[in-house]
């Protein structure tokens, strides 16, 4: 059994106890999940106009090139420092998207292959952190935060840091 | 800030492809995108309902208490402001769970949970609170012990070894949120004082 069917174990585990934990304190469990339910109604409602607009935002700067067309011209820049330069699109797209970074990942491991340098560096990209732009506009807007004050400068702090690690941790484990 | 981003994007991306000649691909995206949205709302929806369903449960027997009281130790360090007892603790705890084994979609109505019950003790109801801010860092810098989705693609593309990068991930993604909390916890000092003067 590998790990990845551990993942598909978790979720019925979870369910299973919770329903089993509240049956013995006697909790009227369909009522209580019907309950809450409804409240998730109102909140998947509520949340529907930020991810229309944050999709429609996104969508028209990353199908506009303008980021691609910018690596090119970057490329010389990134060789001399000696970092791929490949590995920029991912490090820009992480935080807006987590669907578009997730297809950027697929292309390089396509293109390098899946144990490469750069397959392995999108790879913990792609996992170590989480859509920094998408998050905040989902959970502010959700309960109408307009002042958002140093989130998001803390948010991208971490993204980069990610970029960093990644291209360390792979040099030194698995290319050293 | 956020309004700002949002106005670049577009400006951005209709003026670069008008002037590349680029701009049906924009068009049809305009038409398009209700479409993606609604496509990623219908994905998302069910499992909302379902999650906030199950996680009524959960509170209900007493499972949310338990694990923020698991916690606390930890919470006391990340969250000074929140009250030992308070059921925020709770969401904050199982949506951090969640996360860590990779289930996004499962972990999201806690976590807008937990904002919702921040959002209730919040004196300025307009600006984000620093428990807030401190919770989504721990949010975006995205604590995944077990990215399963990761492991599936390497799989699927023929790796040798798919896990083989778990516990690099691991390293990463702790030393990223060690040092995102450090750094909020220096953005916070310097927007007290920025607002004290």
């Amino acid at each position: 059994m590998n790990l990845s069917n551990i993942g598909n174990l978790f979720i019925p585990i979870v369910v299973f106890t919770i329903v089993i934990i509240a049956i013995i304190k006697k909790v009227n469990v369909y009522d209580e999940f019907v309950e809450g339910a409804k409240e998730g109604l109102g909140m998947g409602i509520s949340i529907f106009p930020y991810l229309i607009g944050m999709i429609f935002g996104i969508n028209i700067l990353l199908k506009s090139e303008i980021l691609n067309h910018l690596f090119i011209f970057l490329k010389p820049i990134f060789d001399f420092i000696k970092i791929p330069v490949e590995v920029l699109p991912m490090a820009i797209i992480r935080p807006i998207s987590g669907n578009a970074s997730f297809a950027v990942m697929i292309d390089i491991i396509k293109n390098y292959g899946v144990d490469s340098y750069l397959g392995r560096i999108v790879s913990v990209m792609q996992g170590a952190t989480d859509t920094t732009i998408y998050v905040i506009s989902l959970y502010f807007g959700s309960i109408g935060i307009k002042n958002i004050r140093y989130a998001l400068k803390a948010g991208l702090f971490a993204d980069f840091i990610t970029l960093i690690m990644s291209i360390v941790l792979v040099s030194i484990f698995f290319h050293g | 800030m956020i309004n700002k981003i949002w106005a670049s994007f577009i400006i951005i991306g209709i003026l670069y492809s008008f002037l590349t000649g680029n701009i049906d691909t924009i068009n049809q995206e305009i038409i398009d995108c209700g479409k993606t949205s609604l496509d990623l709302f219908l994905a998302m929806f069910p499992m909302m309902i379902l999650w906030s369903g199950i996680m009524n449960i959960a509170k209900k027997a007493g499972i949310l208490e338990w694990l923020s009281y698991r916690m606390r130790p930890l919470f006391r360090i990340i969250f000074p402001e929140i009250e030992e007892n308070d059921e925020t603790l709770g969401y904050i705890a199982s949506n951090l769970t969640i996360n860590m084994l990779g289930i996004h979609n499962a972990s999201t109505p806690f976590g807008l949970k937990a904002m919702k019950c921040m959002q209730e003790k919040n004196k300025h109801k307009n600006k984000a609170t620093r428990s807030m801010i401190t919770f989504l860092v721990l949010n975006t810098s995205g604590v995944t012990l077990l990215a399963t989705d990761i492991i599936a693609v390497r799989a699927m593309y023929g790796s040798k070894n798919p896990t083989d990068l778990i516990f690099i991930t691991i390293i990463a993604t702790l030393i990223n949120t060690v040092l995102a909390l450090i750094m909020d916890r220096i953005l916070w000092k310097a927007d007290q004082k920025h607002e004290s003067k």
